[in-house]
Order: structure tokens, then C-alpha cells, then sequence
């Protein structure tokens, strides 16, 4: 089959398989996805930084461990270190090709916590009404109103330094905005006639909540995770920074622009490296999250 | 069969809101000391004009909201603190169908999926091929075809859903099932083949078909015994031939008056508008649009009684003064566009020609 008819099966007005109709939507919305070219761009770094963390012992010249104190705080460009050498003269480049599985890892983590959370207490909230409502979303404005730094401070300085601990504290607070989106969708499906008509069939609260409303909340979730990444990046980042996320010799790149942060005037570079590389990530999850929104978001595609 | 009664409803009363000391707001008396017998096998139809409560009644049956007072019984056994296995036979007993075919169905699901739900809501131990066949069966039934369970509800038109929405109330193998206008907001055409096809279940499968409707042609066609609702109270129930040959009640001989084609009597000819619900008027609630209102009509509220027939029962004071106030169905001159329209209503809503075995050729 040729990739012209690949692509004619794909597009065609009349599916002959449900299969056929689910991949026909998908080519479809990743064809409108490709017609971004910033989500396209954001995707591309996405795609490359997963590449690189992937392979990172093939791509990495140097162990991120090595030291070599007589080769410190070399400047860009250096004979076989092209982003120099920090401090305890160990590669920066390598360093941040072994960080970029720490980033992956923690926005993984959290992304997968947050939004489950957010989904279970938000339509519980949603469904049962109530004082069970007004309970659950006091507690979410009550996580609502800390700047979410501080709020993750909190929890690390309580459950002690450390990735697991600080993937911990950003779920705890990246939880409430989805429990809170949840619940709004809870809200407009659960007085629609089709959840009355599954009631009156006899099916339980357990059955609508994981049935009927669950599915119909992903998509609005899924958009604002993709929205949310490059917070999380931040929020881990702004933790190594401060040195309650991961330890030192970890090459976390909040933790990398801390120890850099000692010769910023003297040696930009040690800081400004791993800097960069937090902007380019959080900037391509940020695009990213842009097209996907009007891939997903039917309420905005639709028009 | 017919004769014992399997859904009962005393004094049934439903206020929407409450008027606490902080809270101002007046309750609407949506549902106001009903009461009804539905008969074994029968078809029961209630109607009304919009605004007179007869969703509320028909949900309130259904136990969809609770009752502020008053009680249903469903077979025997109370229908209001069903809880746990007695509720879940309930359902299982009773089912509904819905108005709107096109918000009753989650878009999200296959046909097949929402067919099947109640099967295994009620069923969970049934094998998943079985399901299968079920449903094959469950859709073949309504008139559509087996292969539509991979499809969703958006590639259906309003027809088609409507009979989606009566399989799946067909899955669990319901005694009772109770449409709240199940075709109201379908094309005349299309409502005729849906109401047939209700009407061909019904007597297939011993069904008892509860039906609101404020359509009096659908009621006359497929309705056994009728009730006549006014401002959340009944006023006239009786056999359907009794009530639309002998109307006895002020507002029911105005409701068969506004029917296209019956030559407009003045004394049957309601005024105005329907009261609002949150402050009826006091006595007869229908009195401030009734021709023949008199001084007790505005203080005494009457009750529902034997109107010349045992079966036929009204309330109104006067109705033996009133008499009977529709004339036989006339010609009066029309526009022929409308004429043509009411033609083809007729003629649907009889059922002669349009039969519900031809949905093939409806638009999917």
C-alpha cells in the first residue's frame, strides 16, 4: 500500500470500522495540530529532549559524576567541553544531558498524580453536591490560597529533601485548578437528560461517576496538564534552586544554576546553561499546550 | 390482565423550594395532591399544557425527585424508600423515555453501549456474547439494524434516537414504562412511526405505557384511559373516548376546543394565560380563565368525582350546568398550506399510512 492511499484511507468521509473512524479523527486532528508550526516546534523539542534522556549515556561525552579540578570553570567552547565546565570541572553539557531524565521523570510524576487527584475529588465534589461539595472544595480553595512555591516548601521542609519528595509536594499542590475544572464539567454533565436517563436504568453513583463522567472530563484535563508543564518544570526547578528537590552531585538544572549561582558575574555560563535549558523545555511544553488545546478543546474548535 | 393496578400514586405532592426565615423565595407547587391508578396493560396518558406540572408528576413517578408529600406504589411495594435490591428492581421494572432523543443519549457512547448499560447494570452476570445478541435483538425490535451498535448517537436522526432511547428502556425487561412527551420534539412524520411503534410494543410485550403529552391527536390515537392536568392538579380523568366525546371540565372542553379543525365554541374558550404556579389562585385553580366561573368557584376547592360515568370523574363544581361544549369536528376556512399540514397530521396520527416498519427510508 502505497502512502498516498495510506493517506485516502485516513481522510475518507465513510469509515468501514469503528477502528477505521478513531484513526480517520486522529490523522485528522494531528493534521490540524501540523498546520501549527509553534506546536509543531514545541513538539519537535519535546520529541528531541525525550530522544536525548533516552540515550543519554551514547549522546553524553563525559560520566556527570567525573571531576577534574584541574579543569575548572572552563569557558564555552573548550576543547572538548562545548558548554565549559563547572566548579568541580565536570561537563556541563553532559550534566544537563543526564538532567534532562530528572526533568522528564518529575513532570511524568507529577502529571500523572495531579490530575487523577484533581479528577477524583472534583467530580466526587461535582456529583454528590452537598456539605461533601462544600467540604471538598473548602479544602481546595484552602490549597488555592499559598503561592504554590511556598506551598512546596512547606511540604518538602515537612517530608525532608529529595526528587520523590518534592514530585510529592508539587502534586500536592498542582491538584486544586483540576479538581476545580472537574468539578465544573461534574456540575454541567450531571443535570443533562442522559445522566438521568443511566440513574433511572439503575446504575449506581460508582458506575456514573467512572463511566459516564470520567470520560467526558479527560479531555479539558489533558489540556490544562499540557498547560500546566512548564509550572511543574519551574516548581521543580525553583525547589533544586533552594535545595530542598534534588541533591547535590544530582544534575537537576535548578540545582545546577544553585552551584553556579556562587561565580555568576565571573562565569555566566555555569548558571546560564542549565537556565537555558529550563526555558527551552517549559517554552516548548507551553506551545505544545497551546495546539493541543485546539486540537482537543471542542468548545474552541468547533467555531 | 387488565384491571389490577400496578402503579399508584395518593396525594402526591411536589413543592420546588422553601421559604425559610432567611430565604424569601415563594415555593412553587409544581405537583399538587395527585392521585392516580394505573391499570395492568392499559395505556395511561396525562396532558396538559406546558407549565401544568406534568414532567414534575411524571419524574415524581419515576422517583427521579422525591415527593414533598404523599406516596407511589409500584406493584404493590413503595416506590418512595425503595432502597438498595428493592430499588434496583424498580428499575429494572420501571423505565422512562425522554423528550429530547438528543440529550438523553451521552454522545460519548456507541448505540451498543447504551443498550447494553442496563443489561448490565441488571444483569452483570450475563456473558458479553450474550449481551451482544441481546442487543442485536433489543435494536432489530425497535426497527433498526444490528450493525448500528458501532455507531454513535450524532449519526442518528431524531427519530432513530428516539428509538434508541426506547431499546435501551426496553433492555431490562420492564413491566411499566413511562414517556415524558417521547414525541414531542420529533418531525409529525416521524412522531406518527414512533408512536406506533410504542403503541406495537405495548401490545406485544404486555407492556403498560404511562404517556405525558400535551398533543391531543397522539393521545386520542394510543391512549386507553387519559387525565387532564391543570396547574399541577388533575381535573378530568376518565376512559379516552368518555373525555374526548363528553368533555365535562371547563379546561378540558377548551383543550379540545384549540384543536385545529373542532369548530371554536366560545363558552369552551379559556382566556388569558395559565396562572403561575408560585401563587395559584384560591378555589378552583382554573377559575380566573373559566367561562362559567362563579362566586364558590373562587373559594371552594372542588375534588375529583363521578362525572354521569363511574370511570369518568371531574372536578368542577358546575359541570352538570356546563354540559358538554365541543361540537363535532367542522371545516372552518383555512389557509391551504395549514390545511395541507393538518391533513398530513391527521392522517399520521392515525396511523393508516405511515407505519413505523418503513424507518428505513428516514434520513441517517
Amino acid at each position: 500500500m502505497s502512502g498516498m492511499t495510506l493517506r485516502q484511507w485516513l481522510l475518507t468521509d465513510t469509515p468501514t470500522s469503528r477502528r477505521h473512524a478513531k484513526m480517520a479523527s486522529f490523522y485528522k486532528g494531528w493534521l490540524t495540530l501540523r498546520g501549527n508550526t509553534m506546536a509543531m516546534f514545541g513538539l519537535g523539542i519535546l520529541v528531541a529532549l525525550g530522544l536525548i534522556a533516552l540515550f543519554a549515556p551514547l549522546l553524553a561525552p563525559y560520566d556527570w559524576t567525573t571531576q577534574n579540578l584541574g579543569n575548572r570553570l572552563q569557558p564555552l567552547g573548550t576543547e572538548g567541553h562545548l558548554l565549559g565546565t563547572d566548579s568541580l570541572g565536570r561537563d556541563i553539557l553532559s550534566r544537563l544531558i543526564y538532567g534532562s531524565r530528572i526533568t522528564l521523570y518529575i513532570v511524568a510524576l507529577v502529571a500523572l498524580i495531579a490530575p487523577v487527584a484533581g479528577l477524583l475529588v472534583g467530580t466526587v465534589a461535582g456529583y454528590v453536591g452537598g456539605w461533601v461539595d462544600l467540604v471538598l472544595m473548602r479544602i481546595t480553595d484552602i490549597f488555592l490560597a499559598f503561592p504554590r512555591l511556598v506551598l512546596a516548601l512547606a511540604f518538602v521542609a515537612a517530608l525532608g529533601a529529595g526528587i520523590e519528595n518534592a514530585v510529592l509536594a508539587i502534586s500536592l499542590t498542582a491538584w486544586p485548578p483540576y479538581a476545580r475544572i472537574a468539578r465544573a464539567e461534574t456540575l454541567t454533565i450531571r443535570s443533562s437528560d442522559y445522566i438521568s436517563a443511566i440513574r433511572l436504568q439503575g446504575a449506581g453513583p460508582i458506575r456514573i461517576i467512572t463511566k459516564h463522567i470520567w470520560p467526558l472530563c479527560i479531555s479539558s484535563l489533558i489540556v490544562r496538564v499540557t498547560l500546566d508543564m512548564a509550572g511543574i518544570i519551574l516548581a521543580a526547578a525553583g525547589l533544586g534552586f533552594l535545595g530542598l528537590g534534588a541533591q547535590p552531585p544530582s544534575p537537576e538544572w535548578g540545582a545546577m544554576i544553585s552551584e553556579g549561582r556562587r561565580f555568576i558575574l565571573d562565569y555566566w555560563w555555569v548558571a546560564t546553561m542549565p537556565g537555558l535549558a529550563i526555558f527551552t523545555v517549559s517554552l516548548a511544553f507551553n506551545l505544545l499546550g497551546d495546539g493541543l488545546r485546539d486540537v482537543l478543546d471542542p468548545k474552541d474548535s468547533e467555531t | 390482565m387488565t384491571g389490577d393496578v400496578i402503579l399508584e400514586a395518593r396525594n402526591l405532592v411536589k413543592h420546588f423550594g422553601q421559604s425559610g426565615w432567611l430565604n424569601r423565595n415563594p415555593v412553587v407547587q409544581a405537583v399538587d395532591d395527585v392521585s392516580l391508578e394505573i391499570r395492568r396493560g392499559e395505556t395511561f396518558a396525562i396532558v396538559g399544557e406546558s407549565g401544568c406540572g406534568k414532567s414534575t408528576l411524571a419524574r415524581l413517578l419515576m422517583r427521579l425527585i422525591q415527593p414533598t408529600s404523599g406516596e407511589v406504589q409500584f406493584d404493590g411495594a413503595p416506590v418512595s424508600q425503595a432502597a438498595g435490591p428493592a430499588l434496583q428492581d424498580l428499575r429494572r421494572d420501571m423505565q422512562f423515555i425522554f423528550q429530547d432523543p438528543f440529550s438523553s443519549l451521552n454522545p460519548r457512547m456507541t448505540v451498543g453501549k447504551l443498550v447494553a448499560e442496563p443489561l448490565e447494570v441488571h444483569a452483570p452476570d450475563l456473558p458479553a456474547a450474550e449481551r451482544q445478541t441481546k442487543v442485536a435483538h433489543l435494536l432489530r425490535q425497535v426497527g433498526l439494524q444490528p450493525d448500528h451498535a458501532g455507531r454513535y448517537p450524532h449519526e442518528f436522526s431524531g427519530g432513530q434516537r428516539q428509538r434508541i432511547g426506547i431499546a435501551r428502556a426496553l433492555a431490562s425487561g420492564p413491566k411499566l414504562i413511562i414517556g415524558d412527551e417521547p414525541v414531542s420534539a420529533l418531525d409529525v412524520s416521524v412522531q406518527a412511526q414512533v408512536i406506533n411503534l410504542l403503541g406495537d410494543l405495548s401490545r406485544d410485550l404486555g407492556l403498560t405505557l404511562v404517556i405525558i403529552a400535551h398533543d391531543l391527536g397522539v393521545i386520542r390515537h394510543m391512549s386507553d384511559r387519559v387525565a387532564v392536568m391543570y396547574l399541577g392538579r388533575i381535573v378530568e380523568s376518565g376512559p379516552t373516548e368518555q373525555v374526548f366525546g363528553a368533555p365535562r371540565h371547563p379546561y378540558t372542553q377548551a383543550l379540545l376546543a384549540s384543536i385545529p379543525g373542532n369548530k371554536v365554541d366560545q363558552t369552551a374558550h379559556a382566556t388569558g394565560e395559565m396562572p403561575s404556579p408560585l401563587a395559584p389562585p384560591s378555589g378552583c385553580r382554573f377559575h380566573t380563565r373559566c367561562p362559567h366561573a362563579r362566586a364558590d368557584c373562587t373559594t371552594d376547592q372542588p375534588k375529583l368525582k363521578a362525572a354521569g360515568h363511574a370511570a369518568h370523574q371531574v372536578a368542577c363544581h358546575h359541570w352538570q350546568r356546563i354540559g358538554k361544549g365541543v361540537k363535532a369536528p367542522g371545516t372552518a376556512p383555512r389557509r391551504p398550506e395549514a390545511e395541507a399540514r393538518f391533513e398530513l397530521y391527521r392522517a399520521a396520527s392515525e396511523g393508516g399510512i405511515v407505519t413505523h416498519k418503513e424507518n428505513l427510508t428516514e434520513r441517517s
